[in-house]
């Protein structure tokens, strides 16, 4: 007998008792949808943040004010500006792994172009912000050095605003928009990186902080609310953010022993370290779903059970027409594989919606791979073979005599 | 030209099956000859070893004692797939109770055998129509047997036995589950099989059958008690026809 007869015979077998064979099947089904579910529901966070990631830039280092201390009190992190432009022409000349360096100042305004306005993240930086970031143009140009220098009265869009702004067909370079009743022209837009990184107008430092910023109680004149840094490779990151703490705890004059007040921070880690996490909780889902594809062999082995002795005279017929005991035993295995291999197509099917309704109606962003699939219709088979090799040795070794005086 | 061999030999065949630590001794000491082309009644009365000694002739089971050939070699001495597939090939079974798969119509039935012959699926159907045609139930090759009277069924079971074209027809009491007008019809139909050269050997509780039959066994307690071949009224037709 081949493979092929096997499972014909198998689905003869199977069709004839549709009800129980669903029902056997459900506990495989219901594995294989909740595996298939969680893994494209882990794989779309970890894209999620690989592509956050991505979007911050290779090798960024990020350095934020720190615990600032007055008059003994220490106060909120951050709640005062304690890095300079000065810091970053200091970070950028005397530390050789850095390669590009800027520091910003932010907040958000409403910006306006004719009809259509827009609430966004102001964002007032250097040229230098684009390159650390690995930031490239869409169209148009960055900030040129007259305009950083004179707080020109120009713009750089980021894509979403771009599209809230302008109609598709419309060229935003070369038109005037408003932020807080400032006219700018913008100058250029930034090509699409991660919806969380898109909503933003890039205005020089000078610009933000003599025309928007400037009645700000904490800001002077050369403050800037964070710094990032870009190092040149990889593996200088560690050594690159000791020489950065040190040269600006020497600047800032911070006394050993006290606290600094910034902080560096390598976003891009602290990232993994969460990607990290996402991973072992979608692998203990997946153990937990793994459970129910083991309920599910079990209720397979034992609706084969009852099969193989309610089937004990076919068995004997089969084995007196000729059918050798692998025969028999490839009959029922196949029998267990078509139930598994059906659950588990009906249940890739299930996970496969249900992690789509769940990415419609969460947002959550889901990645259905090929890896996943595979894994949970290897997962069936195997339980197919493990739990459906006993009732089918058992079969096998029936005497055929035996078998045939049985009712 | 020389003897031919004969099909099957039984040597001192005896069968013994032991339950409990008790010996009940199912065959003993049984030997004889069935020639190619003979058609032969075993009778005795009930457990006196006669479906015992047909499993074992069936190659479902083997002697305890004594040797059986089959064509010269001696079955035990053949392994378990080997035998399994020479049912398939060499064997056809009839039984009282037709033994029918009730899930499958007629003519998968029929072809049921040949799956184990490695016939592919098509070859199959189409000899299983053969067979059908041969018993005379090609007309209900698409009946499931719940929808076959007994004597259809027990006709269909023969098709069944038929379509390996098996050395040996073996058929336990093929008739007891039939009213007589059927049970002489499916007799019949064996005396015509037999006609075309046909061996077979049949278990029967009914005289007028057995008397029917050239040659009739009978076992007592296990044992052979006689073996009779009637001397034929008319001059035996020669073995070439
Ligand atoms: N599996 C077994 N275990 C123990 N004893 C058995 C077994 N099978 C048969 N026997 C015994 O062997 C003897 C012969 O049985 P067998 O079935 O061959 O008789 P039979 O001639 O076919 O009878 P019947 O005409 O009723 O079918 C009986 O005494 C029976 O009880
Ligand atoms: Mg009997």
């Amino acid at each position: 007998m081949t493979m092929l007869q096997g499972f014909q015979i198998a689905l003869h077998a199977l069709r004839l008792n549709p009800l129980r064979s669903f029902l056997t099947m459900l506990g495989i089904v219901i594995g294989v949808a909740s595996i298939v579910t969680v893994f494209a529901i882990g794989s779309g966070a970890q894209l999620r943040l690989q592509e956050q990631i991505r979007s911050i830039g290779a090798n960024v280092l990020m350095i934020m004010p720190g615990a600032v201390y007055q008059g003994g009190v220490r106060l909120k992190d951050g709640s005062k500006l304690t890095m300079t432009e000065s810091d970053v022409q200091a970070i950028l000349e005397q530390i050789p792994e850095i390669q590009a360096a800027a520091g910003s100042i932010a907040g958000t305004a409403q910006v306006i172009h004719e009809g259509k306005n827009w609430n966004t993240t102001i964002n007032g930086t250097t040229t230098g912000h684009f390159m650390v970031r690995d930031w490239q143009l869409a169209s148009g140009r960055y900030f040129s050095s007259a305009e950083e220098a004179a707080a020109g009265k120009v713009v750089i869009l980021g894509s979403t605003v771009a599209r809230e702004l302008f109609a598709p067909g419309d060229d935003p370079i070369g038109a005037q928009i408003r932020i807080m009743k400032v006219p700018l022209e913008v100058v250029g837009v930034l090509d699409r990186k991660d919806p969380a990184q898109d909503d933003v107008a890039f205005v020089p430092l000078t610009t933000a902080k003599l025309r928007f910023l400037g009645s700000a109680s904490n800001i002077n004149r050369d403050s800037v609310a964070y710094i990032i840094a870009k190092v040149a490779a990889d593996g200088q990151m560690a050594g690159a953010r000791s020489e950065i703490e040190s040269l600006l705890r020497q600047r800032h004059h911070v006394p050993a022993g006290q606290e600094d007040d910034f902080k560096v921070q390598d976003p891009a880690a602290a990232m993994e370290a969460q990607q990290g996490a996402i991973r072992t909780v979608a692998l203990l889902l997946v153990a937990i779903a793994s459970v129910s594809l083991l309920v599910g062999g079990i209720s397979i082995m034992n609706v084969m059970i009852v099969s193989v002795t309610e089937r004990t005279r076919e068995i004997g017929i089969r084995r007196a027409l000729g059918g050798r005991m692998r025969d028999i035993r490839l009959q029922f295995l196949c029998e267990a594989l078509v139930l598994c291999l059906l659950g588990g197509a009906v249940g890739v099917l299930g996970g496969v919606t249900l992690s789509m309704t769940v990415a419609r109606m969460a947002g959550w962003i889901t990645s259905i791979d090929g890896e996943a699939i595979a894994l949970a219709l290897a997962f069936s088979i195997a339980t197919g073979l493990i739990f459906g090799f006993y009732p089918a040795h058992k079969a096998s070794k029936l005497s055929p005599i035996e078998a045939l005086k049985t009712e | 030209m020389t003897a031919p061999l004969p099909l099957i030999s039984l040597r001192s065949v005896g069968r013994t099956y032991r339950t409990d630590g008790i010996a009940v001794a199912a065959v003993r000491n049984v030997s004889f000859d069935i020639d190619q082309g003979e058609i032969l009644a075993v009778m005795g009365p009930s457990g006196s070893g006669k479906s015992t000694l047909m499993n074992m002739i069936g190659l479902l089971d083997l002697p305890s004692e004594g040797a059986i050939y089959l064509e010269g070699a001696n079955v035990a001495d053949l392994s378990e797939d080997r035998r399994s597939t020479l049912r398939a090939r060499s064997i056809g079974f009839v039984f009282q109770s037709y033994n029918l798969l009730a899930r499958h119509n007629a003519i998968e039935n029929v072809a049921l055998p040949l799956v184990y012959c490695g016939v592919g699926n098509k070859e199959r159907l189409s000899r299983a129509e053969q067979s059908l045609e041969a018993v005379g139930m090609l007309h209900r090759a698409h009946h499931f047997p719940r929808q076959l009277s007994g004597g259809e069924q027990q006709r269909v079971a023969i098709a069944r036995a038929l379509i390996a074209s098996p050395l040996i027809i073996l058929a336990d009491e093929p008739t007891g589950a039939l009213d007589s007008r059927t049970g002489a019809e499916i007799l019949a139909l064996f005396a015509a099989l037999n006609q075309t050269g046909q061996t077979i050997v049949m278990i029967t509780h009914d005289p007028s059958i057995a008397t029917r039959c050239r040659r009739t066994i009978r076992l007592h307690d296990g044992e052979l008690v006689s073996d009779e071949t009637q001397i034929p009224l008319i001059p035996k037709r020669s073995v070439a026809s």
